[in-house]
């Protein structure tokens, strides 16, 4: 039962801001994602709640304990870090051992929870590995398991899939979100990859230049994105820069109502909610290339001045290259310095789906 | 379908010449010693000794200053080793994880004692130890010998910690170590057998060492190179000096297999920069 308060944290490297002024609430048992591009302070901020880092201002709280001025080794949180960091000097077992060890834990029962945790973690009989022996997966899950076995009350993970190849990714976020849901463990997760994010986390926090865009749920995120940054960096989007006059958004020839008041706007489509239509003579663009992917089609399409655009279509066979095309999109936002000015969704479908996922 | 050539081995002839010539260079002279060594008899232009035999073994090991030359060596070597290892290893983490003014000119000065011819060196050290009464003592020639092992065994180990991944040292403090154990159960046995290559380096070449032990030593202080030097000089009797010889190949020996066994080859080359 452990939270996590972090509250108007900064951290000044000589002259440059990695985070600025942040704040995040870690519930019990949650998974939280923190997301963003490289240095967007996403890193720093985790080794900041580990005691890698100390933070230029702001408090840390773990259960309502102050632990900003701790050193990592007094801190109750466990870190898997990137490269796994794994000890190549000492076999699988003294790795996880390792802490239990320094904690004067009695050798039976030192075996017992090596074992228990290596058990959860898949590696049941591992213990006299070699660590430079296992494959790169498994190294990851040591890593774990070695955080795992100190039963930290916060965990942190640093990108722990990065340097794996992506089906093994895909394999082990879903096991770790199913251990972390097993053991309740409130969980602090970097990474800079939006599946990974969208997948597991419970709630995801995008960041930008140490600045926090946007926490929300995964589905939230994705499809009520408040900033054209979350929007283009979360998933597929299409962002048009165009102007709005008289409540009308237009863009080389492709034109919708948007009821703003007049001036420059944002407007951001996902490609599943851009239909086509074929069109003949009064076409707002032609599709530059169709990609079948089985499942769906992808439609490249570009607008009379060049803008290029994405649709996801069912049916790419209905599209040819120089074909003309009109756009019909079911849902649209518009923003406007950096801020949602309006959001609507313009099919039955999307409406629908909204009431489930607020459901 | 297509043909699939099987390349042949290629002969590397250059490479082949290579170590032939080196093999000669380095294991003709010592052949030619080690037969020495047990000839009792070897007069010219004979290709082989007339008589071979241990004579000279024996009269060379019946002789006290040879034993205790032997152990003025390697209690030298022993003590030399021990101290450069204590003042040094510190001295290298510092070096390769601390920042502190002066970092790298201090660090590089370590190569001037190199820099130098070191007989002008050791004659100018001389002049300062007769001052202090250090010279014809042990406790001098360690001192003198100490100068000579600084730059392996701090430039070697700087290497090796370097080389250490942070990410494991903060593995371990969040684990819950504390920065010295850290340093006792991570950094060092991750940089162990690098500093093991140093450690070797800094006996071999402690044991092997003779201008220093000569100038501050003499006449008290025999070593075994020194010793050799004076059988050389004053004994025309060549089988003295090749079983001294023989005898001195035997601590790198012993500490170069010792070395293989406690440490793979690849790390070993590693703390050459390898």
């Amino acid at each position: 039962m452990s939270n996590l308060s972090i509250s108007n944290v900064s951290k000044l490297f000589s002259t440059t801001l990695a985070v600025d002024d942040f704040s995040l609430d870690v519930a019990d048992g949650e998974l939280v994602c923190l997301l963003g591009p490289s240095g967007s302070g996403k890193s720093t901020l985790l080794r900041m709640v580990g005691g890698f880092e100390m933070p230029s201002e702001g408090s840390i709280r773990i259960d309502g304990e102050e632990v900003v001025h701790l050193p990592p080794e007094e801190r109750p949180t466990g870190m898997v870090f990137q490269s796994h960091a794994l000890w190549t000097h000492m076999n699988v077992f003294n790795n996880l051992a390792f802490g239990l060890k320094l904690r004067r834990l009695p050798k039976a029962q030192i075996r017992e929870k090596v074992e228990a945790v290596l058990e959860l973690v898949g590696l049941g009989g591992y213990g006299t590995r070699g660590v430079t022996q296992l494959s790169g997966g498994q190294q990851q899950r040591v890593a774990l398991a070695r955080s795992l076995v100190l039963e930290p009350k916060i965990l942190l993970l640093d990108e722990p899939f990065a340097s794996l190849d992506q089906h093994l990714r895909e394999r082990l976020r879903e096991e770790v979100r199913d251990i972390q849901q097993r053991l309740k463990i409130t969980t602090l997760f970097v990474t800079h990859g939006q599946d990974e994010a969208l997948s597991m986390a419970d709630r995801i926090v995008v960041m930008r230049d140490g600045k926090t865009e946007q926490i929300d749920r995964p589905d939230i995120v994705y499809r009520e994105p408040r900033t054209p940054f979350v929007a283009g960096f979360i998933g597929t989007m299409n962002l048009i820069e165009g102007v709005v006059q008289n409540g009308v958004f237009s863009k080389a020839g492709y034109s919708t109502p948007v009821p703003v008041a007049d001036g420059p706007a944002v407007l951001a489509i996902r490609p599943e909610a851009l239909e086509l239509t074929v069109a003949g003579e009064n076409a707002q663009g032609h599709v530059h290339r169709v990609t079948d992917y089985g499942t769906h089609g992808l439609v490249d399409l570009v607008l009379l001045d060049g803008t290029r655009l994405k649709a996801m279509v069912s049916h790419p066979d209905l599209f040819a290259t120089g074909q003309g095309v009109s756009l019909a999109p079911k849902a649209i936002a518009a923003y406007r310095d950096n801020v949602l000015i309006h959001r609507v969704a313009l099919g039955k479908e999307t409406a629908a789906l909204r009431q489930l996922v607020d459901a | 379908m297509a043909t699939i050539a099987v390349a042949k081995p290629r002969r590397d002839w250059v490479g082949i010449v290579f170590a032939l010539v080196l093999t000669v260079v380095i294991v003709v002279p010592m052949l030619v010693v080690v037969t020495w060594s047990v000839s009792n008899v070897w007069r010219f232009p004979s290709v082989l000794p007339q008589e071979f035999g241990f004579k000279f073994w024996q009269m060379t090991l019946a002789r006290s200053d040879v034993w205790s030359a032997l152990t003025m060596s390697l209690s030298l070597s022993a003590v030399v080793t021990a101290l450069s290892a204590l003042i040094c290893l510190p001295a290298a983490y510092a070096f390769a994880r601390m920042e502190f003014p002066a970092r790298t000119l201090l660090f590089f000065s370590f190569l001037a004692g190199q820099a130098f011819p070191k007989f002008g060196l050791l004659v100018a050290i001389a002049a300062i130890f007769l001052q202090l009464n250090l010279i014809a003592t042990f406790w001098g020639v360690v001192l003198i010998q100490l100068v000579g092992t600084l730059l392996f065994m701090i430039w070697i180990p700087v290497a090796a910690f370097q080389a250490v991944d942070r990410r494991m040292e903060e593995a371990a403090r969040d684990a819950g170590a504390k920065p010295l154990r850290v340093f006792w159960s991570i950094t060092l046995p991750q940089a162990a057998p690098t500093i093991g290559a140093a450690v070797l380096l800094s006996f071999v070449g402690t044991f092997y060492e003779t201008e220093g032990a000569w100038l501050i030593g003499a006449p008290q202080i025999r070593t075994m190179p020194v010793l050799m030097i004076s059988f050389i000089n004053n004994q025309p009797v060549i089988q003295y000096a090749a079983v001294l010889s023989v005898l001195l190949w035997i601590p790198s020996l012993i500490a170069l297999v010792f070395t293989r066994r406690v440490v793979n080859s690849g790390s070993f080359a590693r703390g050459f920069g390898a």
